[in-house]
C-alpha cells in the first residue's frame, strides 16, 4: 500500500505553564491522491488532530469548531462518547485553538454537527477499534469477542483492560482511514439524549466562562475611539491631557486609529470619552439616504448571476402577479459588546478572541500586523451570543495593537455600547423582486431576482484584509471584494431557489458590489429575507388560485420530508382548511428547508393585530423541524425555539438606523429588541430521523418565522406588508391604504411584450 | 482611595475613586464574574446585583454610594456545591443559549421572589421586562424562574 507519508510537525506552546507538543498537519506525498475522508477529517487527516486517550482514562478531544452558546461543544462532547464508548464525564473538550486545534474555518452555516460532528464520529469509530485490537493482542483473545462498557474492555473470561492502560500503545499519529463504521442509531445510548449542557453550570454560578472574565496578571484595559462616521480622517487630538489623566499607560495612534490603555478599566473608559471630545476628524463617506435606500441600492455596481433556470411553456390564461419585498440592514447586537485579550511578548502575538475562526483570524491579523501566522496563537473563549459576524474578529485586532504598544503586558479590551452597535458589519439590506402565476391551481411561472451586498466579509479573505481598525491605519489595509458563494450554500441567494416544484422558474442573485454599509454574515445570510419573500408569494399566489395556503403548499411538494414537517406543525397548531381572519388575528405558514439541502422547518404563527396603534403581537407559534438525526433533542429545541423568537424580534423591530452622516444606532433605545413581555408561547414538533444525516438547525427557523408573521398579518388584516420590520408606523400605514396590501401588474399570459413582465426576456 | 464594601457576607476594601461603577469594582477588583458589561446604560440588566436584596444596575451605581449596605451577586446567591433554588432551576430547564444574560436575569428574579414568592407567569415577564436576552431564551427563563418559585415553597 502507497500510504502517505506522514511528517510530524512539532508546534510547542505554553498556557499556564503546560508545555504542549503535537502533531497537526500531515505533509501529504507529492504526486498523490489521498482518499476523500468525510467531514472535517479530510482537511485535518490524522486522529490525534481530534482525540487523545489519556492515561488515566479519560479522552480529550479537539474540535476546531466553537461554542457560541448554541450547545455544540456538548453535542460534539456526545458523538465522541458514544462512538468511544466512554461516559460523558470522562471527556474532555478542547475548541478552537489554532495551537492546539483541527483547523476547521468558521463555526458558521449550522455546519458544526456535519463537518465536525463526522470527524469526530469516523475518528471515535475508528479509534475505539484500534483499542478493541491493542486489547485483543494484550489478552490472547479474538477482538470481535470483547466487549466495551465506559472506556473498560472485557473479555469473555471475564479479564478487563481500561482504555487508559492502552493509552501508550495506541498510535494516533496516523492518518484516519475512515473505514470502521461507526454505530448505528439502534444502538446509541449516549446520541439522542438530551444531555444537559457542560457549560451552564459555570454560566449560572459565575465561574469564568467568557472571555470578558480572563483575567492575566498585569493585565491593562483598553478602549477603543472611533470615527464620526465610515472612513472619516484623524486630524488631530488632545494627547496630553490624556496622557496626563490617572491611570493611562499608552495612547495608541496609527493613522486614523486611537486608542488608549489604562490601568483601571473606567480608566479608559474616561480616556476614550476625552479623547473622543476633542478629536478633530475630516471626510468619510456618505451613507444612502434612508429614504430611497432600496432604490440606491440596486443602483451601484452589480455583478448579476442566474443561478436556476427551467423552462416549460406557460398555458394559456394563466394569472400572473408580481410583488417587491425589502430586508432592511438588521444588527447582530450580541448582549455583550465584543471583547478581546491580548499579550504581545518576545515577538509573539497571543490573542483570546470569541471569533469564530481562530485559524482565518490568526492569517488575517498576521497580514494586517505584519507577522508571520506562526507568531500568532489565538485562542477560542466564549463571548455572547454572535449570530455571525460580529465585532468579534474586530475587536481582537484592535487588542493586539494596543497590546503591541505595551509590550509584554497584556490588554483587555472590551468594545462599548454604542461602538459595537455603529462598527459592526450589518446583515445586508436586500430587495427581492417575485413575479409568478397560476393556472388551474397550480404556480406555472415564477421568477425571482434578489440584490443584495456581500454577506461574508468576514477575515480570511484572499485579496484583503477583512479588520475594521486595519482600514484605519497610516498603512491602511482594504477589505476584501464581495464575492458569490456558490450553491446550495449560497450568500445573499441563499434560498433564493424556490423548493417547490414549478415548471418553469428562474432566479437571478444581483449581488451588489459596493459596500456603503458595511456588512457581513448576519444569522441565516440571505435565508431570512429570501425564504420571507417566497414564503410571503407563496400565500398570495395561493390567494390568487383561491386555494388554501396550507393546501397550496402541500400540491407543489413531492418530498416525504418535507411535506411531513408541513404535516406536523398543521397538526400542531389545528390548521383548518380555509380558516380566516378576522380583522384583528390570524395565523400564517412559512416554510423553508435551510439552505435548500438541510433542516427542514415550518412554522405557524398566530399574530393580533392593535388597529389603532399599529402594534403587532404574536402570541403563539408553533414549529415543526426535520434535522436528520437529533444528536440532542433538548439542544435541537433550543435552537429552533431561538431562532425563532430572534426571527420574531427582526421581525416586528429591527432595523439599522441611519442617515447620510453616519449610523445612529448606538444602544437599545434606538435599536429595541423582543422583550419578555412579548415573547411568544412556542410549540415545538422534532421529527426525528435517526438514520439520516444530522443537520444543524441553529438557522433553520428564521426565514420560515418571518414568513409566517408576515402570511398571518396578512391573513388577520386583509392587507400585506412587504418591508420588514413590522413596525407599529408601517402597519398603520397598511391598514389605511387599501392598496398596499394588493400584488402588482395583474395581467393575464399571453403578456404583451412591452410590459413588465416582457422586459424580463422570458 | 481605599473603600470598604460588603460582598456576598464578606467586608473587602478596594482602592478605587469613589465614582467608579461598582460593576468595574465588582469585576476587575474583587475577581467576581457575575455581574457583566452589557450596555452600561441601565438598559439591558446584564449587571444587575443585588443591594440589601433589591435589584440594581451595577453600571450605574458609584461604588462610593454603597456604604453599608450588603452587596449579593451572582457568586453570593450560591456556587456549584450549594445552588440557590433559581440557579438549579436554571440548570434544570437548560435556560440559556450563550447565557451572558442569565446573571442578570437570576439576580432580578431573585428580587421579584424575594417581594412576590409565587408570582404569575405575567409578574415574572413583567419583572424581566428590562433585562434583554437576544437568543431567544426568553420562555426557558420564565419557565425558570416559575419553577424555583414553585421549589422555594412560595417562602
Amino acid at each position: 500500500m502507497n500510504a502517505p507519508h506522514l511528517t510530524r510537525r512539532e508546534f510547542i506552546a505554553t498556557l499556564g505553564g503546560i508545555v504542549l507538543s503535537f502533531s497537526l498537519v500531515p505533509t501529504v506525498g507529492l504526486g498523490q491522491n489521498p482518499a476523500r475522508l468525510p467531514g472535517s477529517l479530510e482537511t485535518n487527516r490524522t486522529l490525534d488532530a481530534w482525540l487523545r486517550i489519556n492515561a488515566d482514562g479519560s479522552v480529550t478531544v479537539f474540535t476546531g469548531k466553537v461554542e457560541l452558546g448554541q450547545g455544540i461543544v456538548t453535542a460534539l462532547a456526545q458523538i465522541a462518547a458514544e462512538e468511544l464508548d466512554v461516559p460523558l464525564a470522562r471527556i474532555n473538550m478542547i475548541s478552537g485553538d489554532t495551537g492546539r486545534t483541527p483547523n476547521e474555518g468558521q463555526t458558521a452555516g449550522s455546519q458544526s454537527i456535519e463537518q465536525s460532528g463526522t470527524a469526530l464520529r469516523m475518528a471515535g469509530a475508528e479509534v475505539r477499534a484500534m483499542l478493541i485490537d491493542l486489547a485483543a493482542t494484550k489478552l490472547g483473545v479474538a477482538a470481535n469477542s470483547l466487549k466495551v462498557t465506559d472506556g473498560v474492555i472485557s473479555a469473555p473470561d471475564g479479564r478487563k483492560v481500561g482504555y487508559g492502560e492502552l493509552a501508550a500503545q495506541a498510535d494516533l499519529k496516523r492518518e484516519a482511514s475512515a473505514k470502521v463504521p461507526p454505530k448505528p442509531a439502534a444502538q446509541h445510548r449516549i446520541v439522542g439524549k438530551s444531555v444537559p449542557r457542560i457549560d451552564i453550570p459555570a454560566k449560572v454560578t459565575g465561574g469564568a466562562a467568557f472571555v470578558q472574565d480572563l483575567r492575566l496578571p498585569g493585565m491593562l484595559h483598553g478602549r477603543i475611539v472611533r470615527p464620526p462616521r465610515y472612513g472619516a480622517r484623524l486630524d488631530s487630538f488632545d494627547e496630553a491631557t490624556v496622557k496626563a489623566m490617572p491611570g493611562v499607560i499608552a495612547v495608541v495612534r496609527d493613522g486614523s486609529f486611537l486608542g488608549v490603555v489604562a490601568r483601571r478599566e473606567e480608566q479608559a473608559i474616561n480616556a476614550r470619552l476625552v479623547l473622543m471630545e476633542f478629536a478633530k476628524w475630516s471626510g468619510g463617506s456618505d451613507l444612502p439616504d434612508p429614504a430611497k435606500m432600496y432604490e440606491q441600492l440596486m443602483s451601484l455596481r452589480i455583478e448579476d448571476r442566474v443561478i436556476s433556470e427551467k423552462d416549460a411553456p406557460v398555458p394559456a390564461g394563466a394569472k400572473m402577479i408580481e410583488a417587491t419585498y425589502h430586508r432592511p440592514y438588521q444588527a447582530h447586537a450580541a448582549i455583550a459588546p465584543s471583547c478581546a485579550l491580548a499579550e504581545f511578548k518576545d515577538g509573539k502575538l497571543t490573542v483570546w478572541t470569541h471569533s469564530q475562526g481562530v485559524f482565518p483570524l490568526r492569517a488575517t491579523m498576521a497580514k494586517a500586523l505584519g507577522m508571520r501566522p506562526r507568531d500568532i496563537r489565538c485562542i477560542h473563549a466564549e463571548g455572547a451570543g454572535c449570530y455571525g459576524h460580529n465585532g468579534a474578529d474586530d475587536v481582537a485586532f484592535d487588542a493586539a495593537m494596543l497590546a503591541r504598544a505595551v509590550n509584554g503586558r497584556p490588554v483587555r479590551l472590551q468594545w462599548m455600547r454604542d461602538e459595537e452597535f455603529k462598527w459592526e458589519p450589518y446583515g445586508p439590506a436586500m430587495t427581492m423582486q417575485v413575479k409568478g402565476a397560476v393556472a388551474g391551481g397550480r404556480v406555472v411561472d415564477w421568477t425571482f431576482d434578489v440584490w443584495s451586498q456581500s454577506h461574508n466579509m468576514r477575515p480570511g479573505d484572499p485579496d484583503g484584509i477583512n479588520l475594521l481598525g486595519s482600514w484605519y491605519l497610516a498603512d491602511a489595509k482594504r477589505p476584501g471584494p464581495a464575492r458569490h458563494a456558490p450553491q446550495p450554500n449560497g450568500a445573499g441567494d441563499r434560498n433564493a431557489i424556490t423548493l417547490y416544484d414549478f415548471p418553469r422558474q428562474r432566479t437571478t442573485h444581483h449581488l451588489i458590489m459596493d459596500n456603503p454599509v458595511r456588512t457581513s454574515a448576519l444569522r441565516t445570510l440571505g435565508a431570512y429575507a429570501n425564504v420571507f419573500a417566497i414564503e410571503s408569494f407563496i400565500d398570495e399566489l395561493a390567494a390568487a388560485a383561491g386555494i388554501d395556503p396550507l393546501a397550496f403548499r402541500l400540491a407543489h411538494i413531492k418530498d416525504e420530508r418535507e411535506r411531513a414537517v408541513i404535516e406536523a406543525v398543521a397538526r400542531a397548531a389545528a390548521w383548518k382548511p380555509g380558516e380566516k381572519g378576522d380583522g384583528r388575528r390570524g395565523r400564517g405558514i412559512g416554510y423553508a428547508r435551510y439552505k435548500t439541502v438541510a433542516t427542514y422547518t415550518a412554522v405557524i404563527a398566530e399574530v393580533e393585530v392593535n388597529r389603532t396603534t399599529g402594534v403587532v403581537k404574536v402570541p403563539r407559534i408553533w414549529v415543526a423541524a426535520d434535522a436528520g438525526q437529533i444528536i440532542n433533542p433538548d439542544g435541537l429545541t433550543n435552537q429552533i425555539e431561538g431562532g425563532v423568537i430572534q426571527s420574531m424580534s427582526w421581525t416586528l423591530h429591527e432595523h439599522v438606523r441611519f442617515d447620510r452622516n453616519g449610523i445612529l444606532a448606538e444602544d437599545w433605545m434606538n435599536y429595541p429588541i423582543l422583550t419578555m413581555p412579548d415573547a411568544p408561547r412556542v410549540e415545538t414538533v422534532l421529527i426525528n430521523r435517526p438514520n439520516e444525516r444530522a443537520l444543524g438547525a441553529g438557522e433553520a427557523a428564521q426565514g420560515p418565522t418571518a414568513a409566517a408573521i408576515a402570511n398571518a398579518f396578512a391573513a388577520a388584516t386583509g392587507q400585506r406588508i412587504r418591508e420588514l420590520p413590522l413596525t407599529p408606523e408601517r402597519v398603520k400605514v397598511a391598514l389605511a391604504s387599501p392598496l398596499v396590501g394588493k400584488p402588482l401588474n395583474t395581467v393575464r399570459y399571453p403578456v404583451d411584450a412591452a410590459s413588465d413582465f416582457g422586459e424580463q426576456g422570458r | 482611595m481605599a473603600i470598604s464594601l460588603k460582598v456576598n457576607g464578606a467586608t473587602r476594601s478596594v482602592d478605587a475613586e469613589p465614582d467608579t461603577p461598582l460593576l468595574y469594582v465588582l469585576r476587575n477588583d474583587l475577581e467576581l464574574n457575575g455581574a457583566k458589561y452589557g450596555c452600561a446604560l441601565t438598559q439591558c440588566g446584564a449587571c444587575t446585583v443585588l443591594v440589601n436584596g433589591a435589584a440594581r444596575r451595577s453600571c450605574v451605581t458609584p461604588v462610593g454610594s454603597i456604604g453599608d449596605n450588603e452587596v449579593t451577586t451572582l457568586e453570593g446567591l450560591g456556587t456549584l456545591d450549594k445552588l440557590h433554588p433559581l440557579q438549579k432551576a436554571f440548570i434544570d430547564e437548560q435556560a440559556a443559549q450563550c447565557g451572558y444574560c442569565i446573571s442578570g436575569m437570576i439576580m432580578t428574579a431573585a428580587d421579584l421572589l424575594k417581594r412576590n414568592p409565587q408570582p404569575r407567569e405575567a409578574e415574572v415577564k413583567a419583572a424581566l421586562a428590562d433585562n434583554l436576552c437576544r437568543c431567544g431564551t426568553h420562555n426557558r427563563i420564565i419557565r425558570a424562574v416559575l419553577r424555583a418559585a414553585q421549589n422555594m415553597g412560595g417562602n
